[in-house]
């Protein structure tokens, strides 16, 4: 399970995260949604120890790693795949190199089993066949789903995915959503996943938070929580959308 | 007079963990690379990096450094009658002072600036971070290799600057000048001691630590914004060479 418990953070003189409290259930796919710039993938950072509180604690099954370094950090970190929200491809390697990296650094996998793994992975994203380009010769939406194919492929614990289809069409959009949730549910693992998808997370997502003036403003089921009667939240969840909320129903 | 006392301290204490985090950078880079996997093929990327990039100005300014010194010293040494010892002039200068000095400078403007960018553009980018989280240490995938190559890769091309600059100082002496070829290779023969080779092996060494250093340092720590990176690159391409022309000092005065 993961817990934040009153993490602040200060970036470049500005508060960005101020108290953020969010418990987030193992095994369920958990989306956190709110305005550009509130703090989202500073959130994910936190999650995955790339950047530490300036107060509070981020529990990770009853591990605080807030204050966690080197080598214990680095254990932890092995049980987390993430997806920048830039891809965050090594520009010197191809797209398959890329994909194969976690597989033979981080799990030290060798030969036809990378292979086999990478192509795998690289069909389900739609990019098969283009496994000998380099990051500069894609565009920023087949960039997006090399980067996803890379984390999936480890098939980790718990996944953190941010804007996975930002900068994708509606058609791709729509089955990177089908993969996530179908890898989701095949696996197990625990998801969290920054979107600006609105309202199409609510179908997809177990749990929705919002994420506002640096706190969670509130987390609940999908269902749940398009039936809120906070109006700021209400407006933010029905400008998105062109179905008139609350058309959208998470079970059907 | 408080104020500038104020402003003086908070330089110092600056300077200071500048200069601590710019040591742990090395140490733990270093330690890194004790630890397995030895990342051979990185390294050897890495010194074709070096060598590559560097090998054509380094070549170019070793030829027209030889050969003005020729010009200068011919002058010179002409007027006491001792243009036979040309070779001499030449070599010694080359091995022990202009060879080290100017190649590392020509390896940072071009390699070493190219190092502080990718690294820094890797860091702008999150590929840095993206490292992280698959539990790749950076410092040991990205660092440790270039710190390797520079290690390597600027002796070998200071040696190649050696060579060129001194038949380059041949080219001038020699057929331009007409200086009998015979004295200008015994000159150097009989000028060049072991003492100055391992001298200018020495500085070599320690410059290509030098720039690998810090122009890795740079980059790792580049700041997130649009001028970070121009920033970066600038500060290591002058850091490194005002290090390097100081360091020259201290190594020439102790082995002398
Ligand atoms: N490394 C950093 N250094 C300084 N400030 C930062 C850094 N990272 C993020 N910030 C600041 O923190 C705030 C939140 O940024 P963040 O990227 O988390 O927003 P976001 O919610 O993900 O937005 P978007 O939906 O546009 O991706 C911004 O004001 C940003 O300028
Ligand atoms: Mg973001």
């Amino acid at each position: 399970m993961i817990k934040l418990v009153g993490v602040t953070k200060r970036l470049g003189g500005q508060p960005v995260l101020r108290g953020v409290d969010l418990v987030i259930p193992p095994g369920k796919l958990t989306t956190i949604i709110g305005r550009s710039g509130e703090g989202k993938s500073v959130l994910l950072k936190h999650i995955i120890g790339l950047m530490q509180p300036d107060e509070g604690e981020v529990w990770i099954d009853g591990i605080d790693i807030a204050r966690l370094r080197g080598q214990a950090l680095n254990e932890i970190r092995k049980r987390f795949a993430m997806l920048f929200q830039g891809a965050a491809l090594f520009d010197s390697l191809t797209v398959f190199e890329n994909v194969a990296f976690p597989l033979r650094e981080k799990f030290r996998l060798k030969g036809a089993d990378v292979t086999r793994r990478v192509e795998e992975k690289l069909e389900q994203v739609g990019l098969s066949g283009m496994g000998h380009k380099f990051p500069a010769e894609l565009s920023g939406g087949m960039r997006k789903r090399a980067g996803l194919a890379r984390a999936l492929v480890m098939e980790p614990e718990i996944m953190l995915f941010d804007e996975p289809t930002t900068g994708l069409d509606p058609l791709m959009a729509k089955s990177i959503h089908d993969l996530i949730t179908s890898m989701q549910r095949k696996l197990g693992f625990t998801a969290v996943m920054v979107s600006h998808e609105i309202p199409e997370i609510f179908g997809i997502s177990d749990y929705v938070a919002m994420l506002k003036e640096g706190r969670i403003a509130l987390m609940a089921e999908s269902r749940e929580f398009q039936q809120t009667d906070d109006p700021d939240i209400r407006e933010f969840i029905s400008v998105g959308g062109t179905i008139p909320w609350p058309a959208i129903d998470p079970a059907g | 007079m408080v104020m500038m006392l104020e402003q003086f301290g908070r330089w110092v204490l600056n300077l200071v963990s500048e200069m601590g985090r710019m040591l742990i950078f090395v140490l733990s880079a270093f330690a890194w690379l004790m630890r397995p996997p030895l990342r051979v093929a990185q390294i050897v990327k890495q010194v074709h990096f070096i060598g590559y990039k560097s090998m054509f100005v380094v070549v170019l300014t070793a030829a027209f450094t030889g050969m003005v010194l020729a010009l200068q010293g011919y002058y010179t040494l002409r007027k006491f009658g001792s243009e036979g010892l040309l070779g001499s002039a030449v070599a010694l200068s080359m091995i022990r002072e202009l060879g080290p000095v100017l190649a590392a400078l020509m390896v940072t403007a071009r390699a070493g600036s190219a190092m502080t960018a990718e690294i820094g553009i890797m860091r702008i980018t999150e590929q840095i971070d993206a490292l992280d989280t698959m539990a790749v240490n950076p410092l040991q995938y990205l660092i440790a290799p270039k710190l390797v190559a520079g290690l390597i890769g600027v002796p070998l091309l200071v040696a190649i600057f050696d060579v060129v600059g001194i038949y380059g100082g041949h080219l001038v002496g020699v057929e331009l000048l007409g200086v009998n070829a015979g004295s200008y290779w015994n000159a150097i023969e009989s000028a060049v001691e072991w003492k100055d080779v391992y001298g200018g092996i020495l500085k070599s060494v320690s410059f290509g630590l030098i720039v690998s250093w810090i122009c890795t340092y740079k980059g790792f720590y580049t700041k997130m914004s649009a001028e970070g990176l121009g920033t970066a690159t600038t500060e290591a391409v002058v850091l490194s060479s005002v290090l390097i022309l100081i360091w020259d000092y201290f190594l020439t005065s102790v082995l002398l």
